[in-house]
């Protein structure tokens, strides 16, 4: 690290130069922005977190049917509240690492079948009680029941026994699962007191705040918990509070006003215009998240794989980019996987090319329309970026007929039930986690219908495969079969756009979820 | 108060009854027609067969329609709604707070309309056809025209963005200070205010210049009564039926068609409530909310017509 760099970044943290600033004269010293973004965090939180104060969030995302059942977790209000006042057993840190909670170690026997946790001493319970080795495991049971209805069953069942001796979880896996680890940072995977077996939604666990208020689709507000286990590293503002705002224009507003600190799912058409409020940092980077169009391997036409190929080069990516996400992104490339998974490889992008699209197209016989159905809620901006896709299709001579699904019922009626449709990802923690919960030929959400016996064989062979290297090259082997003979149109990976105000300092980005991954408000603190 | 009064009060709150009695076998059949059950809905795509079965039975859904309408009816009549799919709270206990948040917004937001309604549209009778009728008008039909969330937008940009006088957040919550919910809420309320401020006011016109027609008035003005005296005196006591039945018309869409407002400054009622549990197919829930707004409607719409009747001496005093 230059000197003349950390000179500059404890500037910033003292606040005597603008972040912009700041990242303007990293470039200027070769510097690139995710290690200049470092830096500067480094810089802040040596600084020092500074104790006391209410921090809020105004966010999307948030019911009034929510519960503070982990299990029933799905969008980003309980999300986000949950890494509040839950503790995890081990958490994925923003640069990618395992962090870990209340496994001390975790550890696997040779061919990563049996997987020993061993629970730290001293972390308490919001209730007084201490964790123990019972509690995760209760946890895991819960979590791998069906009755729970747990948001992280698809993962848990590959769990065959759960035992919990001493200080101990041992968990035997029905087959070998190098990345279980990674799993076990699942968000809806929160230690309850006897795994939340008694009462599922009482709220109590042993993260940095003490549930005080719970409105559902209203308001959640947590205390800082005395006894938390790590306080110099979580837990800095005495209060947080979330408040549903589920109107963009009202969560924008609302920031501008001071009412909360921090916003989630900035609109990228507005960002620019946010930029400028005096206070207010657009905080923005890549994550796993993705827009697709997805096609139905195996109904007709798009069973025909010159069709499907026809289609991937009938797509204007760049174009989309540029519309849709302002920028905000990055280029898809027909696989579900980028920079911000470990063990990513690059391969050739693909491009909008009409001439050869057309070559396909006739190569696949077809004739007449291809429908593609369409939603607001598929994604932002899905209508219009439908509308793009059916423009660009149309120069390499291929009809596409849009149809506007209504936005209630679109997850139940079209998405994973009809053939061509818009929809989107939000990515998961690893390769294989991705892979297998999508395009497994067993899996309930393969909604690209992608069967294949032979990636079915390479899924499970890179699962338990503990040689990076090897790994590597076999993820890289499957991301091509997916690629050039998956149904699935990926034209771009959208970022997180936050936003907070004035004051708010020890933001570090985090690639794998919104808000720090849910952190924003447990880490973050108010300048005095 | 004669007894003929009194005998047509009990009539119109018994076919209120009845009416209500009607609605909510509507709701129930509605909801019975929908594709699905109630089982099914809450195992949704993880549904198996025997669990749907085990469900069903525990809910009590394989006995006939009638049985479980009346035992739903029986629940609603001692104030058990049942329970949410979607969360497993108790209905009457969350829509408690709400109902009482809505209430609440609209009972302020009436205080104001109304009475600013009403004086406004005597001002322009008085000054009919001139400038200040024009104004008048103009300005309330414009803030009618207007859709409300752009009116609501613009409150928010220059009350809570510019200037910062007002949250433009409305969360309310309970043991909230009277005066910081007084201020929560006012730009909400302005927002109705607004919206339902033409509608009243323009009544009230129309109806006293019908009135301003009539042979009495022309005594009254010939007697030598100043123009509003005429007004106050004369022309509204007649007018005053057709005033009340826009007035609670207008009341009952402050309570049960306020979800726009609701949405944009974040305010927890009742609107937003029952939004969210139709996405989920949360049936018990959208059946409790629906017989509320129902009885809402048929209370409010029974005081216009028992106002009104109180009000004509020939409704009064019927042959």
């Amino acid at each position: 690290m230059s000197n003349e760099l950390e000179f500059l970044s404890r500037r910033v943290a003292s606040g005597k130069l603008s972040r912009r600033d700041f990242l303007g004269r990293a470039a200027a010293l070769g510097v690139t922005a995710t290690f200049a973004n470092s830096l500067l965090s480094g810089a802040a939180r040596a600084a020092g977190p500074i104790k006391g104060g209410t921090l809020k969030a105004g966010l999307v995302g948030g019911e009034s049917t929510n519960s503070l059942d982990p299990a029933l977790m799905m969008t980003q209000v309980p999300f986000a509240f949950g890494k509040c006042w839950g503790e995890m057993i081990v958490e994925l840190s923003p640069e990618g690492k395992l962090e870990n909670r209340i496994a001390e170690e975790i550890g696997s026997s040779d061919d990563a079948k049996v997987w020993t946790l061993k629970i730290r001493d001293g972390v308490e319970f919001h209730n007084g009680k201490t964790v123990t080795a019972a509690d995760v495991a209760a946890t895991l049971e819960r979590h791998s029941d069906e009755k729970s209805k747990s948001g992280a069953l698809g993962y848990m069942k590959g769990i065959e026994t759960i035992k919990a001796s001493g200080k101990e979880v041992v968990l035997t896996l029905k087959e070998a699962n190098a990345d279980l680890p990674y799993l076990l940072s699942d968000y809806h995977l929160i230690v309850q007191p006897n795994g939340g077996k008694d009462k599922p939604d009482a709220g109590i666990s042993a993260g940095p705040y003490v549930v005080k208020t719970n409105e559902p689709g209203v308001r959640h507000g947590g205390e800082r918990f005395a006894n938390y286990w790590q306080g110099d590293k979580m837990g800095h503002a005495d209060q947080v509070e979330v408040i549903v705002i589920n109107d963009a224009t009202a969560r924008t507003a609302a920031l501008q006003g001071g009412q909360v600190n921090m916003i989630n799912r900035v609109e990228p058409k507005i960002v620019d215009l946010i930029k400028r409020l005096p206070g207010v940092t657009i905080r923005n980077h890549a994550g796993p998240g993705h827009y697709v169009f997805i096609m139905h391997c195996n109904t007709a036409p798009f069973d025909n794989n010159d069709l499907r190929m026809a289609l991937k080069l009938a797509i204007d990516r760049e174009e989309m980019l540029d519309k849709i996400l302002r920028g905000y992104g990055s280029l898809g490339n027909d696989f579900p996987i980028n920079s911000s998974y470990p063990l990513f490889t690059e391969i050739e992008q693909r491009k909008y090319d009409p001439d050869k699209a057309k070559f396909h197209y006739k190569k696949s016989g077809h004739d007449g329309t291809v429908l593609l159905r369409t939603s607001d809620v598929a994604f932002p901006g899905a209508v219009d970026a439908s509308q793009l896709f059916q423009q660009s299709a149309a120069k390499a001579g291929i009809k596409i007929e849009l149809k506007r699904e209504p936005g209630d019922g679109y997850w139940n009626e079209v998405w994973n039930k009809q053939p061509f449709c818009a929809s989107y990802w939000g990515g998961r923690s690893t390769q294989d986690q991705m892979y297998s919960t999508a395009y497994l030929s067993t899996a309930d959400w393969n909604d690209t219908r992608f069967k294949r016996p032979d990636f079915d064989k390479m899924v499970l062979a890179a699962r338990a495969e503990l040689d990076e290297t090897k790994r590597k090259q076999m993820y890289h082997d499957m991301a091509v079969l997916v690629r050039d003979e998956g149904g699935l149109i990926l034209p771009m990976f959208n970022q997180f756009i936050d936003a907070t105000g004035a004051k708010v300092d020890g933001w570090v980005d985090d690639p794998h979820q919104e808000l720090m991954n849910g952190y924003a408000l447990a880490k973050c603190w108010l300048q005095a | 108060m004669s007894s003929p009064i009194l005998k047509l009060i009990a009539q119109r709150v018994a076919l209120g009854i009845v009416l209500l009695l009607a609605v909510s076998v509507l709701i129930f059949a509605g909801t019975q027609i929908l594709p699905g059950d109630v089982a099914q809905a809450i195992l949704g795509q993880s549904a198996t067969p025997e669990s749907l079965a085990n469900l069903r039975e525990q809910l009590g859904l394989n006995d006939p329609a009638y049985i479980r309408y009346f035992r739903w009816l029986g629940g609603v009549l001692t104030g058990d709604l049942g329970t949410a799919m979607s969360s497993g709270q108790d209905i009457a206990t969350s829509i408690k707070d709400r109902l009482w948040n809505t209430l609440f917004l609209a009972f302020w937001a009436a205080i104001v309309a109304v009475p600013l309604a009403i004086i406004l549209g005597l001002i322009a009778v008085r000054y009919r056809n001139g400038w200040v009728d024009k104004l008048i008008s103009g300005l309330a039909l414009a803030s009618t025209s207007f859709p409300e969330f752009f009116i609501g937008y613009v409150l928010v940009y220059f009350f809570a963005v510019k200037w910062q006088i007002f949250p433009g957040i409305s969360t309310v919550y309970d043991g909230m200070p009277f005066g910081e919910r007084m201020q929560a809420i006012a730009l909400p309320a302005t927002a109705l205010t607004l919206v339902v401020l033409a509608h009243m006011m323009r009544m009230t016109r129309a109806a006293i210049l019908n009135v301003m027609q009539s042979a009495y008035v022309e005594t009254a003005e010939l007697k030598g009564l100043s123009a509003f005296n005429v007004i106050r005196r004369h022309a509204f006591p007649n007018a005053i039926a057709p005033i009340i039945n826009v007035v609670m018309l207008n009341l009952a869409y402050l309570i049960v068609g306020v979800v726009v407002v609701e949405v944009i400054f974040v305010y927890p009622g009742m609107g937003q409530y029952l939004v969210d549990h139709v996405t989920k197919r949360d049936v018990p829930v959208v059946q409790a909310v629906g017989l509320i707004f129902a009885a809402v409607y048929i209370s409010l719409n029974i005081i216009a017509d028992i106002g009104a009747i109180v009000a004509n001496p020939r409704l009064r005093h019927p042959k």
